[in-house]
């Protein structure tokens, strides 16, 4: 090699058949996001067409599933935006207004989008391991080319963590007597929203849009700020991806047992 | 003192097996001190890239255990007592010898990129930019070109037909620090997509996991770039905007720079 | 051997560091046709290992600053055995090609109102270094070598081929300088890669090839720092300046013994780190030599306050000159209050919280945690000198770069050259040195091109001659193995002519040193061309061991203790000596040494210093001759 850029005539790469040469169990991250990733997705799958025990009618619990439920169907007091004239049938999602946005948010996350290539498509496994396909092209393409859409979809996340917040909200003001009242499924819908809006608002879209995309921050002090927290945040975006659909599918657990009849809700205040 | 063996691949042209050496190791000793230590008593030609033997010039960079490393920060404590260390050249690049590649593809990228370009207005001195605006590009800078991003990044590791229009994350972050560097003017978004094949990356994070800088490769290069992408060319809005009229003079894509690709012999 | 192509350059610059990049990029923006040769890969030159910063007189901290402060400060470094032109020079030009850099796109820290941070460091009066965090020699090198790449875009656009006007020859060695007369005509060196030949005919050679640090046994320099450069400009004829001062960086690794030598940078102490024996006093204020006495605190409440306030209080002694703090170690270790590994402990940790270690010495930080599992930011590190810089080297044309003696169209700009730095080089003046005499030096090459009515012929037998010569080590049957022989030159520079000098001691090194001679011109290297370590070795130990000789010779015959010189047996500084250069040529093959009055300081530069400051330095007859310049010497 004697310039800089022209390589030297003939050579090859080592030839090493070994898929891998790493000694650690580098599988068990892969298959771990798999499970975690399948759990979920059973769960939410087999709630989301039960078309039942998602409202709680004396507290004004509605699980996070089920928001804005838009069914004609829905029941009474659980449609806090009114409902559409039909009752869906048994393969509509009664919250088929939001659903398909925050699915299409946590599909094209920077983050799940590293949980699922590596772990479901396995491009790669982990890193230095050889990965089973014969070609690849990358988000070059169509439907992958989409993922640069991630930012409408946080654009809608947001609309929706709103709405979230609003029926957490509702549900304060009613208590077992009427008017305000805490009870731990209060605690456990606010817990989720909180994190909600954390997962949200450290979305690597919100991080550009609120400066990020900026050459310099020079007389902007403002989206500096925001975009210093954001940043800040961004760091634990995994962290938040995995905490929500642990607490997603923990509200919506406490709902359908409450809803059920299962369980009784602790009331901690009226 | 103890023993250890090393298991190192030896060959050139791509022909090469792996060798067994038993060789002494000494308390806080790194794995470039052990290979030199091999040279100095049973291997004297084995081949192996090295400088400044400090983490400060990227010229080390092999596998190690199959995990890319630079050798001279890997250290011996790091394996269990007994545990073989296998070295390996990096896989991704053609092997010259022993444990040392020829990384040449990577200075033809570097030169395809469009270089920074100031205000040509502004004389010596003038420059004013703020420590928080410096500071994302800075980053970056702190590349020391050992190539271990390239060398794992599976899109090109595992597909060698993809390396002509894929530049690597080492590149890649090139394009952003100079697009993040605030007294640069050119806009090099389109050429991103199009000539450095960012559109390849599926963000999985190898290269941030084998920075030896720590550089946050993905999340502050690579996905800022992809989201300025998006801006330039993805984004519905943003495109009616330029149609209408409302943010004039966004049409000034930088090309990638002339007679570059494919250098003449 | 026919299978030599010669390669037609107007410039080839043999080193790819700051100073040979920026001396390549000044050959091509004035139309040469230059070639840009390197042992290393593009980009890993020794300059990247440079942490601290790069000394020039911006007035970005400090408004008071101004050239002739930097230049004082200098000649103060250097003890006054600076070569009075290039100190100017490079005071005056610092400034320019710093803020050069910065249309070139480097990014140095930045001030509240947007310009250079400037950062405090040994002997610079002023808060003076551009800076990169710890990390600016990486910043340096990463600017020109994307300048070098920015011009061949330009010459890609213009004339369809990137490497046209400037191309690098990366991973290749030269071995040899080729003449046509007294002219240089070429170079001969080969490809580490392949092992291959090259043969590149030109009218003019920078040399730039860093320095010799390679010839010790404990040092910060890598495996590049052989002395090529030196070596090369002895054997085509130039003369090498004043090769007996060597600086011992006060701070390097000592522990695990793996990384002894490996620098610890000197803003550790800028930026507050003090050093303590073993007891935890802080013992530098027992080292302040009298010439620097009025300049320095002698209460550890002075020196504290002089962070926070430097106007009111003197610098700490932390921060005198390099060789002043290295023999300070070096003394305290002796003496048995060193650390458990042989070095004195070096804290940051009391002084600043955690995240602001981490924000302003990242390297440190991470070269510790990784290296020796210190914890900087709790803990204090070991350290102790380590040989750092070579101040002697080729002896130049301040102005053009080109090199005194027998040989012309040679030039040299870096550490390679000498007399810049005197006998002790400041910490922060090699980075903008390289980028001063670098411009120069291309410059100078560049004009020497223009000057020529016809260019110099390669002579017909030469370049299979140095084939021959480069190939003999693979050919032997016998020989030593150069590991061997590597070990035997360090070891024997670092025990005999190493920090403190022995008379004895430097007669017994120039003994082994000679007698190695005849085993590394036998050396063998086993196995075949294509990148053997061990070749390369073998060819590199010739300029290691004629470049000890040289310092071997020089630091015998200066009998005086003075910066990068320390003679126990001459423990004083020498006002006749001050006024010496030792100039080393080679005389049939072996190198001799002749003195030479070292140029005066101009009366303008004089008054700069005052009258009893002088008197440190000067002797009767020179005081009493020089105007009396009692005022001027304005602090």
């Amino acid at each position: 090699m004697t310039a800089t850029t022209s390589p030297a005539p003939g050579s090859r790469r080592a030839r090493i058949a070994a898929r891998t040469l790493r000694t650690d169990r580098w599988w068990t991250g892969p298959l771990l996001t798999a499970l975690g990733l399948a759990a979920f997705v059973v769960y939410a799958t087999a709630r989301v067409f039960q078309q039942d025990h998602y409202w709680v009618a004396e507290h004004h619990y509605l699980t996070p599933f089920y928001s804005p439920c838009v069914s004609a169907s829905c029941e009474p007091g659980s449609a806090v935006f009114g409902t559409l004239p039909w009752e869906f049938p048994w393969f509509l999602p009664y919250a088929l207004v939001s659903l398909p946005f925050l699915l299409l948010f946590r599909f094209t996350c920077y983050y799940y989008r590293k949980a699922y290539y590596r772990s479901v498509w396995q491009a790669p496994t982990a890193c230095a391991v050889r990965e089973p396909h014969r070609s690849y092209s990358g988000e070059t393409r169509l439907p992958l080319l989409g993922q640069n859409l991630h930012r409408y979809f946080f654009y809608a996340a947001v609309l929706i963590s709103l709405l979230n917040t609003y029926d957490a909200a509702v549900s304060f003001a009613h208590g077992a007597e009427g008017g305000f009242g805490i009870g731990l499924g209060n605690l456990v819908l606010l817990a989720n929203v909180v994190l909600l809006w954390c997962y949200t608002l450290s979305c690597h879209s919100c991080r550009h849009v609120m400066g990020g995309r900026l050459r310099s921050f020079g007389g902007r002090p403002v989206r500096y700020w925001l975009w210093t927290r954001v940043s800040r945040l961004n760091t634990r975006h995994m962290l938040f991806a995995w905490t929500t659909l642990a607490t997603l599918t923990l509200t919506d657990l406490y709902v359908l047992l409450l809803s059920s009849g299962t369980i009784a809700d602790p009331r901690l205040f009226n | 003192m103890s023993s250890a063996t090393f298991r190192v691949w030896r060959g050139d042209g791509g022909e090469g097996a792996l060798v067994d050496y038993e060789v002494e190791v000494n308390e806080g000793e790194v794995v470039l001190d052990v290979l030199h230590r091999l040279q100095a008593t049973q291997a004297p030609d084995l081949a192996v890239r090295w400088n400044c033997k400090a983490g400060k010039c990227g010229s080390c960079s092999m596998e190690i255990n199959g995990r890319p490393r630079l050798s001279c920060m890997t250290r011996m404590s790091v394996f269990a007592p007994g545990e073989v260390v296998t070295v390996t050249p990096m896989r991704t690049f053609p092997v010259l010898r022993d444990l040392v590649c020829d990384v040449s593809r990577n200075y033809a990228k570097a030169r395809e990129i469009p270089s920074f370009t100031p205000d040509p207005a502004l004389g010596p001195g003038e420059m004013r930019m703020r420590q928080e605006d410096v500071a994302r590009p800075q980053e970056f800078r702190k590349c020391i070109e050992c190539f271990l991003c390239n060398n794992v990044c599976h899109v090109t590791r595992d597909h060698e037909e993809n390396k002509e229009h894929f530049s690597g994350p080492r590149y890649l972050m090139r394009v952003a620090e100079l697009e993040t560097h605030p007294a640069d003017t050119a806009d090099r978004r389109m050429i991103a997509q199009d000539e450095f094949g960012l559109g390849y990356c599926n963000i999985t994070k190898c290269c941030t996991e084998v920075c030896p800088e720590n550089i946050r490769i993905t999340d502050n290069a690579l996905i800022p770039l992809k989201e300025r992408v998006a801006d330039r060319r993805y984004d519905p809005l943003v495109w009616l905007g330029e149609r209408i009229g409302l943010r004039p003079g966004l049409r000034r894509d930088t090309p990638i720079v002339p007679n570059t690709r494919r250098t003449p012999r | 051997m026919s299978e030599i192509t010669p390669q037609r350059y107007d410039v080839v610059v043999i080193g790819a560091g700051g100073a040979g990049l920026r001396a390549a990029i000044e050959a091509r923006l004035r139309g040469k046709r230059t070639a840009i040769v390197s042992k290393s890969l593009f980009g890993k030159a020794h300059t990247v290992m440079a942490e601290g910063g790069a000394a020039a007189a911006l007035r970005n901290a400090n408004p008071d600053d101004s050239w002739q402060v930097h230049f004082r400060d200098t000649i103060r470094g250097g003890k006054f055995l600076n070569n009075p032109r290039m100190a100017e020079l490079h005071a005056k030009e610092a400034p320019d090609r710093i803020w050069e850099l910065e249309l070139w796109g480097a990014l140095f820290d930045r001030t509240p109102d947007g310009r250079i941070s400037q950062r405090n460091f040994g002997g610079h009066e002023y808060a003076r270094l551009a800076h990169v965090g710890d990390r600016t020699g990486l910043e340096l090198i990463r600017t020109l070598q994307q300048r070098v790449v920015q011009l061949q875009q330009d010459d890609a656009a213009a004339l369809g081929d990137p490497e046209a006007m400037l191309k690098v020859y990366a991973e290749t060695a030269v071995t040899e300088l080729l003449k046509d007369g007294d002219r240089v005509a070429g170079a001969f060196g080969y490809d580490r890669a392949t092992g291959g030949f090259l043969l590149f005919e030109a009218p003019a050679v920078v040399l730039a090839t860093g320095g010799i640090g390679k010839s010790f046994k404990v040092t910060s320099n890598s495996w590049e720092y052989t002395g090529d450069g030196h070596a090369l400009a002895l054997r085509a004829g130039a003369n090498l300046l004043n090769m007996e001062f060597v600086q011992f960086h006060p701070t390097g690794m000592v522990w695990p013994p793996s990384v002894k030598g490996i620098l610890v940078t000197e803003s550790v102490r800028g930026d507050g780190g003090v050093l303590r024996d073993s007891e935890g006093r802080r013992f530098m204020f027992r080292y302040v030599p009298d010439v620097f006495r009025s300049q320095y605190a002698e209460t550890e409440e002075e020196a504290d306050g002089w962070y926070t306030d430097p106007a009111n209080h003197r610098r700490p002694p932390e921060l005198l000159p390099r060789d002043e703090v290295a023999r300070a170690i070096n003394t305290e270790v002796k003496e048995g209050r060193g650390s458990p590994h042989g070095g004195v402990f070096l804290d940051v940790s009391s002084r600043m919280p955690a995240e602001e270690i981490m924000r302003r010495l990242p390297s440190m930080h991470h070269q510790f945690k990784e290296l020796a599992d210190v914890d900087i930011t709790a803990e204090p590190m070991e350290v102790g000198p380590t040989c750092h810089y070579v101040m002697g080297g080729v002896e130049v044309d301040p102005d053009t770069g080109a090199a005194a003696g027998g040989v012309r169209g040679l030039f040299a700009a870096g550490e390679v050259s000498g007399g810049m730095h005197g006998s002790n080089r400041l910490g922060g003046n090699s980075l903008s040195d390289l980028l001063v005499f670098g411009r120069r030096c291309g410059l100078g090459a560049a004009e020497y091109v223009d000057s020529l009515s016809e260019r110099p012929t390669v002579p017909a037998g030469a370049p299979a001659e140095a084939a021959e010569a480069a190939g003999a080590p693979l050919a032997r049957e016998a020989g030593d193995d150069p590991y061997t022989l590597h070990r035997e030159i360090q070891q024997t520079m670092n025990d005999l002519v190493g920090i403190i000098r022995r008379g004895p001691e430097i007669e017994r090194a120039i003994e082994v040193l000679d007698a190695l001679e005849a085993r590394v011109a036998g050396v063998r290297a086993e196995g075949a061309r294509a990148y053997n370590p061990g070749w390369h070795l073998a060819l590199d130990l010739r300029s290691m061991l004629l470049v000890s000789q040289a310092v071997a010779r020089s630091a015998l015959e200066r009998e005086e203790s003075r910066g990068g010189h320390t003679r126990d047996d001459f423990p004083r500084m020498s006002a006749r000596w001050r006024r010496v250069n030792l100039v080393a040529a080679l005389e049939g093959g072996r190198v001799r040494l002749r003195r030479q009055d070292l140029p005066d300081l101009r009366p303008d530069l004089l008054a700069l210093f005052d009258r009893a400051e002088l008197a440190k330095y000067l002797t009767e007859e020179e005081l009493a001759t020089t105007a009396p310049a009692e005022e001027g010497a304005g602090e």
